[in-house]
């Protein structure tokens, strides 16, 4: 594994960043000398303003974008030192959730929740059980056939959060849940957060909602100009 | 390893629908394959046609020994003896010269010029039909009697349909380069095709990327895609020039029948439609190949 790189790093910590920073192309810094660890089964919020940088720090962590410098490390894995074949495999432990949902509009809900088993070559039947069991967990179940363009918004994020979790990950990693929801459809969902938490998920929420995160008492970090700015 | 051919299955099975979701797309996309490599391998078609052609006529060469004028009965005789003893030779007509000036006259028209003429300027003559047929045993023999006594001139009767073979040989050749030009065509049809199929499915892509599907599995539709493509293209080409020699065949039908001989072109043979096959599914499979290549890398998720 990585621990020759990041000796400081326990094993039992889930995620760490140490000293990340990320500047895109354009010199735009989205964070600066980051610190943070996240134990396995933990749930935090990560809050602030927008453009404070939340985005990119989930973005690192699902190795869609890489540090700077500093190191990034999931799972056990250094993501800035990940060659591109090992990403799908790192990916295969997370479970993603976008603000923009990226369900796909060319199938049925129980189709777009049967991707991340469909690309991991799991045997169909068992497939389309674990697909219906997360439908049912989001309380989708009835509409498995119907194509995500008839969802509701909040049928339509909480489709994402049943792809999301079908695979069964060990963290949950979630940009915006509760975006454009209102606030009791937000508790909702913060509410299966919490369940998914307690089967030992390690669950990482980013949002701007300070209700929704207060609400929830789970640990907070809060980021200013890309950086950590308090904890609670 | 049940995973394995579960997942190619699969994918075989959703590029199968896919193909059949775009109907009209697809039958053109096939169309243009079929017709481009249909003329190739129509031409290939007759030239094998016309090799058989050739190597009926020329399997029955003859060589025409002409004698010297002042040839005598006795070494006409030991001429024939010579021939007879010859283990190359097959068969020997003598053709004795007033017969020949008899032939000459009857055949060509030229009646009164050979009338006219003051003696038979014809010499008496051998036609021997050899052995063996091979060019090399024929030239041989040529070379061999020329040097007999009383033999000034051996001609070969299949020069012609050694000429022939040997046009055919670069009309081969000819066939081999246009097909290479097709297969590109077909190539560059196919990178095309899943150029546009990985722009529009660019979504699906990029949302298979998140959820952590490998390259391979990404790849994998779109290479069969190709594959099933170039494949139904192939098979288009078949269908064509079994059509056209099929109709081709009816309309010599009837040439056979005034020629009371047997002329009837002859279908692509198994070893040659399956190579067909083959070929043109792999070039389907390798434009898709380039193509997902090409264009894959720039779909990341952002």
């Amino acid at each position: 594994m990585s621990a020759h790189s990041q000796p400081a790093t326990p094993r039992n910590h889930m995620i760490s960043l140490s000293h990340v920073t990320k500047r895109y192309p354009g010199g735009l810094e989205a964070l600066r000398n980051v610190n943070l660890t996240i134990e396995a089964g933990e749930i935090v919020f990560i809050t602030g303003p927008s453009g404070a940088g939340k985005s990119t720090l989930l973005k690192l962590m699902a190795a869609i974008e890489r540090p700077t410098t500093g190191s990034v490390v999931v799972s056990g894995q250094n993501v800035g030192a990940l060659r591109p074949r090992a990403v799908p495999f790192l990916r295969r432990k997370l479970g993603l959730i976008f603000q923009d949902q990226k369900l796909l509009f060319d199938r049925s809900a129980f189709d777009n929740v049967m991707l991340p088993l469909a690309v991991t070559g799991f045997e169909r039947r068992e497939a389309a059980r674990r697909a219906r069991a997360a439908l049912d967990k989001v309380g989708l179940l009835a509409k498995e056939k119907v194509h995500p363009v008839r969802l509701s918004g909040g049928e339509q994020q909480r489709l994402a959060i049943a792809r999301a979790i079908v695979h069964r990950p060990s963290i949950l990693l979630a940009d915006e849940p509760t975006g454009n929801l209102d606030a009791a459809y937000a508790a909702a969902i913060g509410e299966l957060f919490r369940s998914f938490n307690q089967v030992g998920v390690t669950v990482v929420i980013a949002t701007h909602d300070a209700s929704f995160a207060v609400r929830m008492k789970p640990r907070l970090v809060v980021l200013k100009e890309g950086r950590v700015a308090g904890a609670a | 390893m049940r995973t394995w051919i579960w997942n190619h299955l699969d994918a075989l099975r959703t590029t199968l629908a896919r193909l059949l979701r775009t109907p009209v797309a697809t039958l053109l996309n096939v169309s243009v394959i079929g017709v481009a490599l249909a003329l190739p391998v129509g031409l290939y078609v007759v030239i094998v046609n016309l090799e058989g052609l050739a190597r009926t006529l020329g399997s029955d060469p003859q060589l025409s020994v002409f004698l010297a004028l002042d040839a005598g009965p006795g070494d006409i005789k030991r001429i024939a003896a010579r021939l007879e003893n010859h283990p190359a030779v097959r068969e020997a007509r003598f053709v004795p010269r007033d017969q020949a000036l008899k032939e000459l006259k009857a055949s060509t028209g030229l009646a009164d010029v050979v009338d006219s003429l003051p003696g038979n300027p014809l010499p008496d003559a051998f036609v021997v039909l050899p052995q063996d047929i091979a060019p090399e045993t024929l030239e041989r023999l040529r070379d061999e009697m020329r040097g007999w006594p009383k033999v000034t001139h051996v001609q070969l009767d299949a020069e012609w349909a050694r000429r022939l073979e040997a046009g055919l040989r670069a009309a081969l050749l000819a066939v081999t380069l246009l097909a290479t030009v097709f297969a590109f065509a077909l190539v560059a049809v196919t990178f095309n095709t899943i150029r546009l199929q990985i722009l529009t499915r660019r979504e699906e892509i990029e949302v298979s990327k998140l959820v952590g599907a490998t390259d391979s599995f990404i790849r994998r539709p779109f290479l069969y895609y190709g594959a099933l493509q170039g494949l139904a293209g192939g098979l288009t080409a078949w269908a064509i020039i079994w059509t056209v020699v099929y109709i081709l065949n009816g309309a010599l039908a009837d040439l056979s029948r005034l020629y009371a001989a047997p002329i009837e072109l002859r279908q692509l043979g198994l070893a040659d439609s399956g190579s067909l096959l083959v070929f043109s599914a792999a070039l389907g499979w390798m434009g898709s190949w380039l193509s997902v290549n090409r264009h894959l890398a720039a779909i990341e998720p952002r």
